[in-house]
């Protein structure tokens, strides 16, 4: 292959160096053995052997030139026809680069968000080496998680030091959200707790002040400073150096600032950038209940970083073995025996944490993959269109190629000149969707954040972003260029110049090869339509669900009066007094107190015994909630059988529930629920304590719209035995909600001024629920509508060429009496058949591509008939009506312009 | 007698090469240099200098491949031999020759 060489030559001078080198070398010696033959010294004979030989590197240069400067010089000059080219029809070129710019700039977009949720890896010091220590699934745990890393407890954190053998340093951290207002409105800040190895493991030095140490971070002297990110200095102190000592609070607790992490340290989880962390042992100070001494707490994750010679498989070998005297150590006191035996056969194992941890990663890496082959799917059908447009460039050029042809041009010389002018319309699609990505990446990520949950992401261009976009470059300029340039240089000359400036009779196969592409552009824009369709339908099912109240009309209110310092004993009053607070503001018509608002996050299950069942045996898992009176006629859920709770429901009295319809049909059995009791799991040791239903109400949603419903246990919050230190209200208000929530605001400073409070929409909480259906559903319709745009302006382009290439036969048609609507059918016969093979052979795909969608669908199967149809119809009649267009415009020509055309 | 610098003589230089190629098969620049200057009596002298982008090029021009060989003597060497497409070129060039030889000797002739 004497291109390839060339090509090898030009980009390995050295290589050839030394081959010339080594070449010259041997020439030498021979000559001057020669020489000395003849009698001549061996000193005098190198000399002269040299000579003749000439200015070595001179030599050198000339020979390798010789590689370089042809190829060079034919590429320049091919670049600079292939620009002038371009230049000469503006408007095919504006087309072509802003087409292909749109689909490289949201491929590369989306790949750009793949990136930083998957691939890069975190700026630290070598993360290949970091492993995180997990749970074999299914694990048997339970007790309180708390926190983004509900993976292990302190306990666990302890005991994995003993076992610490396959790493050089490891420490535990939990993501933790910081409130830094004194009182009133909060102002949240990331933050983590980590354990005091944690910069010395990742390698994170401080820019300015000192990191915290394991010296800092001792259970006996517990030395809490702040080390503050280098955004976080930016933002809060204007890069000042006095913000050093100063401090901070953090959920009311004042923490020194100690030291600034180097810029671009953002921790080590992918879309929380951590403004704040503390050693772990601040927990005891900050936490108003403090999670190291419970062993039932699981809020850590653990990372380690391998010793040399350790690998992946035998950390995870290692771990497996010892986790049972692991398990054993850390076992919490208050599991009951049949629980503490499943909790033994527990497995821990390490795996790769070289790109960090991410919870984004199960929320979105399958959509951002989805999503990915839709835009790819995009790009093609717009190279399908660029092919397209080529050959007819290129049926124009025909003269053209057949004289350089004729005159003893080199077809793969013409064909390489083709794919230069292809690579030129590719390099310049690239560079713009290159620009147009670095925006619409933003835009993504603004997508899937909401104000409750900041997502910051480094989306930045690094090589994979960069080799995929040059990737796409020459993929594109390959599936849009070749086939054209194959076919515009494969006819003979002669019949080419024969054929010049007649109608074309050689190019049949080229016009097949443009209805194929056709073709496929209705089968793929049908399978993104179809998809499309699926997504839209399934947000639409989410919003339209009933989630058994009324979300419209709510204001959710967060009060947080963990500062006030409240006693647990007081705690009751303060939540009766806030509501009574709250029902006298100007606007709210229902006060209703609850735990864990749902959609909100939280979630609390547990094993549920009916009547004398015990509760710890029953494998019967109920979902439950602490609600105050008044909660269901607030949300309007309503209440179908018995009584709300009321005043007499109090710590004293009998323990009483309202259950949901679920409840009572999956655990009772479609009893009359009133007045029958249950039991719930409690500490191993302890009586489980009984209920009585004393009410029934309808199904609602827990945790999430698109769940099934749940069974669901209320009990009231005046029974709750050890109240939380904050409380969420729902109001239903008719008036301003800006002036309502001023005055609820108002309310709560009354009482204390140090209690926080938080208030939204409730509504807006359960559409931040939905911003990853809201996201796929608004990208793949856009790209589904884009999709459709392309494949009309295809379809369009054929049929008119097509109805251009037989205007001679429709004018003879005409002037022997065929009526227009005669031509219009023969022309829509064409357009008709082609969308016919387009859209079965796109049924066919959609069917077969529906099941990749399926864990993402709500309410719809991935097979759904009526979005196919509806697919099918729409495409089908937009297509016609591009197609209807040139027929009627072939029909409406006066047969005897037609006919002296020729 | 002046040594002829006729490897000037544009395409020559490749038709000798190639027909050297042919007889003597795998060797080394130097020995062509050598060849070529014995087996035309000394005649002609291709010049370093001409020789080996020669090579190079015709290497590239898939006509002719290249072996790098220990010699006898003991030497790394850069060993060529004609390849199937030289063999073709060779023939071409090779009645190109004899057509321009016999066209600018009738010239020579005609009085």
């Amino acid at each position: 292959m004497s291109w390839l060489k060339r090509w090898r030559n030009t980009f390995r001078p050295e290589r050839l160096d030394h081959e010339l080198e080594d070449e010259f070398a041997h020439h030498l010696a021979e000559a001057a053995d020669r020489l000395e033959t003849e009698g001549v010294t061996h000193e005098e004979a190198l000399r002269i052997s040299k000579l003749r030989l000439g200015n070595y590197s001179i030599q050198k240069e000339k020979t390798r030139e010789m590689n370089i400067a042809l190829w060079l010089d034919q590429t320049r000059a091919d670049v600079l026809y292939g620009l002038r080219q371009l230049r000469m029809s503006p408007g095919f070129t504006a087309v072509a680069v802003i087409s292909l710019a749109l689909g490289v700039g949201a491929n590369t977009a989306i790949f750009q968000l793949v990136n930083a949720i998957r691939l890069k890896t975190l700026p630290v010091e070598d993360p290949q080496r970091l492993v995180i220590i997990k749970y074999q699934q299914p694990s048997h745990r339970s007790g309180w998680g708390s926190g983004r890393n509900v993976e292990l407890t302190y306990a666990q954190f302890q005991q994995m030091k003993e076992y610490g053998d396959p790493f050089s340093g490891m420490f535990a951290f939990s993501g933790e959200r910081f409130n830094l207002a004194k009182g009133g409105e909060p102002r949240f800040a990331e933050g983590l707790y980590a354990s005091g190895d944690f910069f010395r493991v990742l390698g994170v030095p401080a820019v300015l002040g000192r990191t915290f140490s394991a010296q800092d971070d001792s259970e006996s002297s517990c030395n809490a400073g702040a080390v503050i990110s280098y955004a976080f200095w930016q933002r809060e102190f204007g890069g000042d150096a006095q913000a050093l000592g100063r401090k901070l609070s953090l959920d009311g607790y004042p923490v020194p600032v100690i030291g600034v992490a180097a810029p671009g340290f953002f921790g080590v989880e992918v879309g929380v950038h951590e403004d704040v962390i503390v050693p772990m042992c601040s927990d005891r100070l900050i936490s108003e209940r403090s999670r190291i001494p419970l062993r039932y707490a699981w809020w850590l994750s653990i990372i380690g970083r391998l010793k040399p010679g350790w690998t992946l498989e035998r950390a995870s070998g290692f771990l497996r073995a010892k986790s049972r005297q692991i398990m054993q150590a850390t076992m919490p006191a208050e599991y009951n025996p049949s629980f503490a035996k499943l909790f033994l056969t527990n497995k821990l194992y390490a795996a790769d944490a070289s790109n960090g941890v991410s919870g984004l990663r199960r929320e979105y890496e399958q959509p951002l993959y989805v999503l990915l082959a839709i835009s790819g799917l995009v790009l093609l059908i717009a190279c399908a269109n660029l092919a397209n447009l080529l050959l007819a460039r290129a049926t124009a050029r025909e003269t053209e190629i057949a004289v350089r042809l004729a005159i003893g041009a080199y077809r793969r010389r013409l064909v390489r000149q083709f794919l230069v002018e292809s690579l030129l319309l590719a390099s310049f699609g690239t560079l713009l969707g290159c620009g147009l990505a670095v925006g619409l990446s933003r835009s993504l990520v603004a997508l899937i954040s909401s104000s409750q949950n900041q997502i910051s992401m480094d989306t930045g261009m690094d090589w994979r972003v960069l080799g995929f976009a040059a990737g796409l470059a020459v993929l594109t300029c390959l599936l849009f260029g070749l086939l054209p340039a194959l076919r515009a240089t494969r006819l003979s000359p002669v019949s080419a110049m024969r054929a010049a400036g007649r109608t074309v009779t050689t190019t049949r196969e080229g016009f097949s090869l443009r209805r194929a592409l056709v073709v496929t552009q209705v089968a793929l824009s049908l399978v993104l339509l179809a998809g499309a369709l699926l997504f839209v339908r399934s947000f639409r099912n989410l919003l339209t669900t009933d989630p058994g109240f009324q979300a419209k009309g709510i204001l959710a209110v967060g009060v947080d009066f963990g500062k006030a310092r409240i006693a647990a004993d007081n705690r009751l009053s303060v939540y009766k007094d806030l509501r009574e607070k709250f029902s006298t503001v100007p606007g709210v018509l229902s006060v209703g107190q609850v735990d864990l608002t749902p959609m909100g996050g939280g979630s609390w299950d547990e094993n549920v015994g009916i009547g004398g069942e015990a509760a710890a045996t029953s494998h019967k898992q109920g979902w439950f909630n602490y609600i105050g009176p008044g909660y269901f006629h607030t949300m309007e859920t309503h209440l179908l059988a018995g009584r709300d709770f009321d005043e007499h429901d109090t710590a004293g009295s009998k323990k009483v529930a309202i259950v949901n319809e679920q409840f009572a049909t999956q655990f009772l059995r479609g009893k009359n629920p009133l007045g029958q009791t249950f039991r719930l799991e409690t500490e191993a040791g302890k009586p489980e304590p009984v209920f009585e239903i004393v009410g029934l109400v309808q199904n609602t949603k827990y945790e999430e719209l698109r769940e099934d419903f749940r069974p669901i246990g209320f009990f009231p919050v005046s029974q709750n035995e050890s109240p939380r230190s904050d409380a969420n209200f729902m109001l239903r208000i008719a008036g301003s909600t800006a002036l309502i929530a001023r005055s609820v605001k108002a309310r709560v400073a009354e009482a204390s001024p140090s209690m926080g409070v938080e208030i939204r929409p409730f509504s807006a909480q359960i559409a931040d629920s939905l911003l990853r259906d809201r996201l796929m559903a608004t990208l793949s319709a856009s790209f589904g509508f884009l999709a459709a745009l392309l494949a009309t302006l295809g379809l369009y382009g054929v049929i008119a060429y097509m109805v251009a290439r037989r205007q001679k036969e429709i004018g003879i048609r005409m002037a022997l009496g065929s009526a227009r609507a005669g031509v219009i059918k023969l022309v829509l016969r064409e357009a008709v058949a082609l969308l016919a093979i387009g859209l079965s052979v796109g049924v066919a795909i959609s069917l077969w591509a529906g099941r990749l969608a399926q864990s993402m669908l709500f309410g719809v199967k991935p097979r759904d008939l009526l979005s196919l149809s509806l697919a099918c119809g729409l495409l089908g009649a937009i297509a016609l009506l591009a197609s209807y267009l040139p027929a009627r415009r072939a029909a409406a020509a006066d047969p005897m312009t037609a006919l002296r055309i020729e | 007698m002046p040594k002829s610098p006729n490897d000037k003589l544009q395409g020559t230089l490749t038709l000798l090469i190639l027909r050297a190629l042919r007889t003597r098969g795998p060797i080394h620049g130097y020995g062509l240099l050598e060849h070529i200057h014995a087996a035309s009596n000394e005649l002609l002298q291709v010049e370093e200098g001409s020789l080996y982008p020669a090579l190079h090029r015709m290497e590239q021009d898939g006509w002719i491949s290249a072996k790098w060989e220990i010699t006898e003597k003991g030497r790394k060497a850069k060993m060529y031999s004609l390849t199937a497409r030289g063999e073709k070129q060779l023939a071409a060039e090779h009645e190109n020759w004899e057509r321009l030889t016999r066209g600018v000797a009738r010239v020579l002739r005609y009085s």
